[in-house]
Parts: C-alpha cells; structure tokens; sequence
C-alpha cells in the first residue's frame, strides 16, 4: 500500500509535467483526487471536502504572499513566524472586539513586512538573509508578547472560523478572494507588470525607470499581511492562539505550493493558479498518506521529495 | 562600477585582501572598512566580555566559561562546516535536522560500541550531504531550496526512526564513546578540544591547501573559476558534504554529552549556525571569510545568550528577538562596508 499510494502520483505528474509543462501540478491534484475516490474509504463526501478546503485556506494565503515574493527573484521565510505574531497580537488585543484586533494583527504583519522589505530594497541584504533574521526576531516577539498557549473565547472569531456560507466555509471563501485578488493585482495592475519585470532582471527594470525599491517594499508588505491573516484564520479554526507552533514550517509548505504549481524561482513569472492547485496538491498528498494510516513521518519525507522532483522538473522546463 | 562585470572583478579579488595584501592603491578608508569587516566580531566580543563581566558577578567564573564553552562547542562545529558552504555562496539549511539525526544515530548505534556510534551518524548524515551536493552542483538547483528538501527528509527519516519521536535511546555512561561528550581534559571538556581542533584544521584546509582556494574561487565568481579551470561541481560537492559531516559529527557528541539521542533539538541551529558565520565576518554573497570569524560569531552568540539567561527579569524569548536584531545589523553593517569598498 506504501508503495501504491506514492507512485501513481509520483509518475503521473512527472509524464504531465513534460507533457503539459506548466499543467503538471493540475494533472497532479487530479491524479490524487482519483486515486482517493476510488481506494480510500469515506473521501468522496462533502464532509470530507469542507475539512479538507478549511484546512489548506491558511497555507493558501501564505503561499499568494511567497509567490509575490518569489515572483522579485526573492523568497520571504519570515511567514511562519509573522503568523505566529499575528496569533500573539491577535489573542493580546480581543479585549477590544474581533475587528480590532485582527486590524492590530494584521497591521503587525504589515511591520515585519515593512521591515524585512527594507533590508532587501534600500540596504541591499540579500532576501534569504533579511527575511531569516525577521524570522527569528518574529518569533521572538510572539513569544515575548504571549509566552503560552491561550485559549481563544470569542463569538466573533468563532463564527469565522467554523461558520460557512451556502456550505462552503469562511475560511475558503476568504482564501478564494485572496487568489482572486492576487491573481488580478499580478495580471492587471501597473504594480504586478512592474513586480514581474523587477523579479526579470533589476538592473533593466532600474534603467526603465521603474520604481524598483518601492515595489520590493510593496511585496513583502503584502506578503507579511498576507501571512499575519493567515495566522488570523488558523488561530479562528483553533480558537486558541499557540505562538510556539503556529506556523513552524509553514515557509516550506508555501514555497513547495508556489514551485510545485510552476512558478520558477529565478523571478520574472508569477502563477497564482498553479499556487492554489500546488497547495491543494499538497494538501491531498497529506491526506492520502495520513488516510492510509502513514505516520508524519511519511509525510514529511514525501514532501521533501516532491519539492526536489518539482525544482528539478521545473530546471528541465527552464533548459527547453 | 554598477555594471555587472565591474562586480564579478572586484569580487573575485577579495580573496587578495582576506589575506591581507591589499592591492596598491588601496585607500585608507577602503583599508578600515576591510579591518571593520575581519575584525568588527572580535571586537565586539571583547566588548561583550567586558560588560558582562562588569555587570555579573558570575560571568567571569571559571564554572560559568567552562559551562559556555562545552555548550558552544555543538554549534561551533556545525558553524565551521556551514563557513565552508556560505564561503561558495550557498547556505545549507538542512543542519539542524542533520545535528539532531546524527545524536539519535549515535545513540542508537552506541550500543554496538564507539565505532559505530561514530560512523553511522557520519555516514548517514555525509550521504545525505552528498546528496545535497550532487543536486546542487550537478544539476544546478537552488541551495536553498534543496537544503531545506533535506531539512525536512532528515526530520522525516529521524521520526520514522524513533517511533515518531517517541522513543530516546540512551547511551550507557560507562562506554568510551560517552567519555568523548563526558570526559575533561585539563579541566576543559573534550567536546571543546575535539572543536579546537577541528577549527585549526578548518583553517588549515581553507587557506592553506588547493581545495581551500578553490573553494574561494567557487565563491567569489563561479564562471571564472570554471574558466581557471576549478573543478566547480566537485568542490561544491565537496562542501555541502563536509557541511552534513560536521553536523552530524556535532550530533554525535551532543549525544555523548546528553548520555542520549534528543529528537526535538537541533530546530532552529541552522539559523544560529548561520548567523555565528555571517557575524564572524563571512560574507553571504561568497568568496570572503575565515574559520577563526565564525568560532567569534557562535562566541559571541553565546555570550549574549548567557547575559540574557543572567537577568533574570527577562524572558527567553527576548534571546531570539536580540539574536534576529543583531544579525540584522551585522548584515546592514556588512552590506554597507562591502559597498563602501567597492564604490571607493
């Protein structure tokens, strides 16, 4: 079963991938989706499909913020951490009402964002390095802020975090109109044009006359808020705020989304649909392992793998 | 100097000014800004010392530096690995998960006597590091995206082996491989002289044989260095592999000293690793820095986190909130001299 459960997939998305280069990751999640209609017992339920939809919402929206990033030629690791800040800020400020405090939550993303942008943009640092040190310095804070798991009590956020509509739930309307956004932002605006060209080659962009540092700013703005709603979100479907774990690897998980669904890391291209279907990928992937009874452990060496098998796809693709 | 090719020269001669012969011409503040960059960690360390010991009591006891020593002793070796990596430019991202595997390895394998304890963690971890290496020099991805890959397998494969972490394996106090964490020697722990003398042979390796230029040259322009005829891909190889042994090996006497193969440690020792090496002077872009830097870096990593534990009043977590500021300073700082010598 071990073996079963890996493969089709495995070699269904490397034939896809070279077959319909920049389609794999939707053969991918497709492959996946048949493979557990018809081997895994009680998948095909619209129970099921709700957990499964609420649980990727977060990785989702980090992963929109990563593709922004990785789009500039850059990569922000600090996500994880900034949701784990906005956890923190969130539970610290609920006495002020829900709205309150998600803005308070939010507004500390857009900080951390502010300042690992900085670093890039005006002092030059390269993106791993700035972003690694706000990793650490923002998961300091969280800690510093709220040093232990919290309950959250809170109708508000509650209603947010396992309300639905029309039996979709919040959190995956709100991480579909995050796509929706972003994807629009990235095809239509003057912003996302310049954000491509920057992510091209900087020095063209700089001689174009482009305004290339505030643009860097702009994306990791936007990728630490993205990040800080995400933390939001998680800490509604949990309602409690739990700064030492909220979050931790969440950097891997949204770059994995981001190169699985095409997106290459040397800049200059931005798929936001390959991004949701390379989060659903993963997100499956996951389910599949743990509904055949894998341990984590599986799970984690299943993901190392695919990011390796999609860089390298991605490297072929890059060559032709 | 803002064209691409201006910058390709001048790095690919900072390998002559790390060595302290600067070319002619080369101006005083171009001169202070080098010395800046070699010594600025060393400095500040003094400094730290100072204050610390004029401000604690208990800093400056022998029991104090001995305790700071044999705990910066891991670190220090998985940082002496990771400034062979940063040297060509990359960042190897998986040691945390390797220093962790490594211990459980060694404890695992502690039982079938010393040897093994030794060279299973070595040999898994060295294969893992190979792995990397090949990925990363034959097929030209990303370092660190790979490492993290591995990162992430490493952490894997360490819970498939320890009933998803349930399980510690113990190391028998009474085996020679648990003197090597245990042991003293001259009242210095042996974890601390294993690191001494890694850090000389380091050294050693780096400036004084061919595979230490080479690796400088990886680092200050990889193209050139093809063209000059250094085997690029080997080289490369060659670091992320020695990268992994040192993680492992630090995993591995982590373990002696625990008397145990700890699953949960080692997150987060890829970012302190890192950042002992950025501080000690080496520069993230490749091609500039020195083994001596690094071992100042995790020192003085150290220090700050042992005035921190020594106020009482303040929170742990303020540890990692000083740590992530300073690095952040030091790379301003580093990026601002770096520019400073290439504009003058």
């Amino acid at each position: 079963m071990t073996e079963l459960s890996l493969a089709p997939g495995a070699v269904d998305r490397d034939r896809a991938l070279r077959l319909l280069q920049d389609y794999g990751v939707y053969g991918g999640v497709l492959a996946l989706l048949l493979f557990n209609f018809v081997f895994t017992p009680h998948f095909a339920s619209a129970e099921n499909f709700r957990t499964q939809a609420v649980q990727v919402a977060p990785v989702l929206i980090v992963a929109l913020g990563m593709a922004l990033a990785i789009g500039t030629e850059g990569v922000d690791l600090s996500v994880g951490s900034v949701m784990a800040l906005s956890t923190s800020l969130l539970s610290l400020y609920l006495g002020y009402g829900p709205w309150t405090a998600t803005l308070i939550a939010v507004a500390g993303g857009v900080v951390a964002g502010l300042a690992s942008g900085a670093l890039v943009a005006f002092v030059g640092v390269q993106p791993i390095v700035a972003t690694l040190a706000s990793m650490v310095a923002a998961r300091g804070l969280a800690l510093v802020l709220l040093p232990q798991l919290k309950d959250v009590h809170d109708p508000g956020l509650a209603a947010l975090g396992s309300g639905d509509v029309l039996g979709v739930p919040h959190l995956a309307l709100i991480a579909a109109a995050l796509a929706l956004l972003v994807a629009f932002v990235v095809r239509r605006s003057t912003f996302g044009r310049q954000l491509l060209a920057i992510g091209d080659s900087r020095p063209a962009a700089r001689l174009a006359g482009l305004p290339v540092r505030r643009v860097l700013v702009v994306v990791y703005v936007c990728s630490g808020a993205l990040a800080a709603i995400a933390g939001v979100l998680a800490t509604a479907r949990l309602t409690a705020s739990d700064p030492t774990s909220l979050g931790t690897l969440m950097e891997l998980s949204a770059i994995t989304a981001v190169v699985v669904g095409g997106t290459p890391l040397s800049g200059g291209r931005v798929r936001i649909g390959g991004t949701v279907a390379g989060a659903v990928l993963i997100q499956l992937l996951t389910t599949t392992l743990v509904k055949h009874d894998l341990p984590p452990s599986w799970t984690q060496i299943a993901q190392a793998v695919v990011i390796v098998a999609a860089v390298y796809a991605a490297r072929e693709r890059g060559k032709r | 100097m803002t064209t691409d090719t201006g910058e390709a020269t001048m790095r690919t001669e900072t390998p002559a000014a790390r060595a302290g012969d600067e070319p002619p011409g080369a101006s005083r503040s171009e001169r202070l800004s080098a010395l800046a960059q070699q010594h600025g960690a060393l400095v500040t360390l003094v400094i730290a010392v100072i204050v610390a010991s004029l401000g604690f009591d208990t800093f400056l006891t022998g029991d104090n530096l001995k305790n700071m020593a044999l705990s910066s002793a891991f670190l220090a070796v998985v940082a002496l690995g990771m400034t062979f990596v940063v040297v060509t430019g990359g960042i190897d991202l998986s040691v945390g998960s390797l220093f962790a595997l490594g211990g459980v390895l060694a404890a695992w394998g502690s039982q079938y006597g010393t040897a093994v304890a030794l060279l299973l963690p070595l040999a898994v971890c060295g294969l893992v590091g190979l792995l990397n290496g090949l990925l990363i020099a034959r097929s030209g991805l990303a370092p660190f995206i790979v490492t993290l890959a591995a990162m992430l397998g490493a952490r894997g494969v360490l819970l498939a082996l320890t009933d998803e972490g349930s399980r510690t394996y113990l190391v028998d106090k009474d085996t020679f491989f648990a003197g090597l964490g245990q042991d003293s020697l001259l009242g210095v722990g042996v974890p601390v002289w294993i690191t001494l003398v890694l850090f000389v042979l380091g050294a050693v390796v780096l400036r004084r044989t061919r595979f230490g230029q080479y690796v400088y040259a990886v680092g200050g322009n990889e193209d050139a260095a093809a063209l000059m005829g250094a085997p690029v891909a080997r080289t490369k190889v060659a670091v992320y592999t020695l990268s992994a042994l040192c993680a492992g090996l630090a995993g591995a006497l982590n373990a002696a000293w625990l008397l145990s193969g700890v699953t949960i440690l080692g997150s987060g020792m890829e970012l302190e690793a890192i950042s002992a090496v950025v501080i000690g002077g080496t520069l993230l872009t490749g091609g500039f820095g020195f083994i001596s830097g690094s071992l100042v870096g995790v020192a003085l990593l150290k220090v700050i986190q042992n005035v921190i534990n020594q106020i009482g009043s303040l929170d742990s977590a303020y540890q990692q909130v000083v740590s992530g500021a300073f690095l952040a300073v030091v790379v301003v700082a580093q990026t601002w001299l770096g520019r400073r010598r290439r504009v003058l």
